[in-house]
């Protein structure tokens, strides 16, 4: 499978690219018109890898965060990359609640939200090196649409 | 992100308006924290019915004010959760421990 469309992105690693970040990202799916709900699972998505990034990736230091965003037919894959510190236990990091900062007020949420709002999110991170997070998600109304004849 | 803060009697009243991130988070954090600090006030109801994004830090941000509040011994409830956010909400499990009312009139009668 293909992808029909590929969009490449890099940006600072500041909290104020988060909105930007998941503005792009659902303006870029929107060209195969998924729905509003779908949008919206996106959009949380990638602020939940981009946020991820900015504050435990680098925390809050100055870096790049590269974004890759490949449309298919029906779906959407999704990279979110940092050359921060990396994730140590990647297993744990996935926990729901489990937080390394509880003196920020993190809730511990954001790799649960990313795994239920995608149908699918891998983590690949080396200590000292970095961390990407890629999510796929298929969008059943463009797919039930797809096959209305 | 901006925040309409109202007291009546001793609850807070807050009204959020716009995209509640870890960007906008720290701003409302510092605001609501600002505020119980130095009035009377006991309680906080928060109103969603403006928000039109929220992903987990927002959840931090919550979770983080009703940790105070209890320790004060003060109630707080949650209003006007639209469809655009109310996934977020289901998924925190935040609805099991304060209640979430349709009107900010409704969650005052009621605190």
């Amino acid at each position: 499978m293909n992808p029909i469309n590929e969009v490449r992105l890099e940006f600072v690693s500041k909290s104020s690219n988060e909105s930007f970040a998941r503005v792009v990202a659902a303006a870029f799916v929107s060209q195969i018109d998924p729905n509003l709900e779908e949008l919206a699972d996106v959009k949380t998505a990638v602020s939940e890898a981009v946020t991820n990034a900015i504050i435990h990736g680098y925390e809050n230091e100055p870096g790049f965060v590269k974004m890759t965003l490949k449309l298919y037919e029906d779906a959407v894959e999704i990279s979110v990359t940092d050359e921060g510190k990396g994730i140590e236990d990647i297993e744990k990091a996935r926990q729901p609640m489990y937080t390394s900062r509880p003196d920020m007020e993190r809730s511990g949420m954001g790799f649960t939200v990313m795994e239920s709002f995608m149908d699918r999110v891998d983590v690949v991170s080396e200590v000292g090196k970095g961390t990407t997070v890629t999510m796929f998600k298929t969008f059943n109304s463009v797919r039930g649409r797809k096959n209305t004849p | 992100m901006n925040i309409k803060l109202t007291n009546r009697g001793n609850t807070l009243v807050a009204v959020l308006n716009g995209e509640l991130d870890h960007h906008t988070a720290e701003y409302i954090r510092q605001k609501l924290d600002a505020e119980m600090m130095k009035s009377t006030t006991k309680n906080m109801v928060l109103d969603f019915s403006k928000v039109t994004f929220m992903d987990s830090s927002g959840i931090g941000v919550i979770m983080g004010r009703y940790k105070n509040i209890r320790k004060l011994n003060g109630k707080m409830s949650l209003a006007g959760i639209n469809d655009k956010i109310k996934r977020i909400f289901e998924m925190s499990g935040l609805l099991k421990l304060m209640p979430a009312y349709d009107s900010i009139d409704e969650a005052i009668n009621k605190m």
